[in-house]
């Protein structure tokens, strides 16, 4: 739940705080395994490349689902979350040895009885990743 | 190619997966949560998206599945899925089109716990030319 006392205000046009994540191959095997997603352009360079990607990428539920931490801790918890899309118009590229970003904002776009809908801005190394990202929380 | 005389239909996945403890604390692990009484909101994907491999890339529905990509996902989450979930998955083939040569297939997943629809998922994918 969103906690309205004190000075935290919440109306239409408030935006969150800007949050940066960091990705590496190390968290891809992680997600990996914990998905069950072994696609091998999450971690073999030389196959992600023979299939006309730059370099590894990150899954893109993965970047969704870091996203989906950043909206749950401000929504206190994951219970709160009632809806969340986006799309995958760019994959986020994680080279070996590096630690990408995963740079996410949101704004409040509509509060309407119980709920509060974000829109989301998702960017790695300042390229847009995901568009129309938006999630609707519980109050 | 899909078999166009898929697209409209529902598949009931023959399964039924339990959730585990386990589960929930490993994917929520991976984002830096330590709160595990439910999980993450995108936890489904790890059941909805092996459930609709088997039913896409199987003979009836013939989707390559080795050159697919993932376009969008959306969920909505009527409760959230805790551990001791009994689950099964209906795929239903929402619509279907061919762009430039790649095929790009909208499947709704819905999750149910016996009657009750936990939550219901939309993948958008895509088979590149």
């Amino acid at each position: 739940m969103v906690n309205f006392s004190g000075a935290r205000m919440i109306e239409v046009g408030t935006v969150l705080p800007e949050r940066v994540f960091e990705i590496d191959r190390e968290l891809l095997v992680a997600y990996a395994n914990a998905s069950g997603d072994h696609n091998p352009i999450h971690q073999n360079e030389e196959f992600a490349q023979s299939v006309g990607l730059p370099n590894v990428i990150a899954h893109g539920m993965l970047t969704m689902a870091l996203v989906g931490k950043y909206v749950t801790d401000w929504a206190g918890g994951s219970a709160s979350v009632k809806e969340f899309g986006a799309r995958f118009v760019k994959p986020v590229i994680v080279p070996a040895g590096e630690k990408v970003d995963l740079t996410v904002s949101a704004t409040v776009a509509e509060i309407k009885g119980d709920r509060i809908s974000l829109t989301i801005s998702a960017t790695s190394a300042g390229v847009k990743v995901l568009g129309m990202a938006k999630a609707v929380v519980l109050k | 190619m899909l078999n166009p005389d898929s697209v409209g239909r529902t598949f009931n996945g023959a399964e039924t997966i339990t959730v585990s403890q386990s589960q929930i604390n490993s994917f929520a692990s991976v984002l830096g949560e330590t709160k595990t009484d439910v999980a993450p909101p995108t936890f489904s994907i790890r059941i909805t998206l092996d459930q609709m491999q088997k039913i896409l890339s199987g003979s009836e529905v013939n989707l390559d599945w080795s050159r697919l990509v993932h376009g969008d996902q959306k969920f909505e989450i009527n409760r959230p899925i805790k551990a001791g979930d009994s689950l099964t998955c209906s795929s239903t083939i929402e619509s279907y089109r061919v762009a430039a040569g790649n095929e790009i297939v909208t499947v709704r997943g819905d999750l149910f716990s016996g009657s009750e629809l936990v939550v219901s998922t939309w993948s958008t994918l895509v088979v590149r030319a």
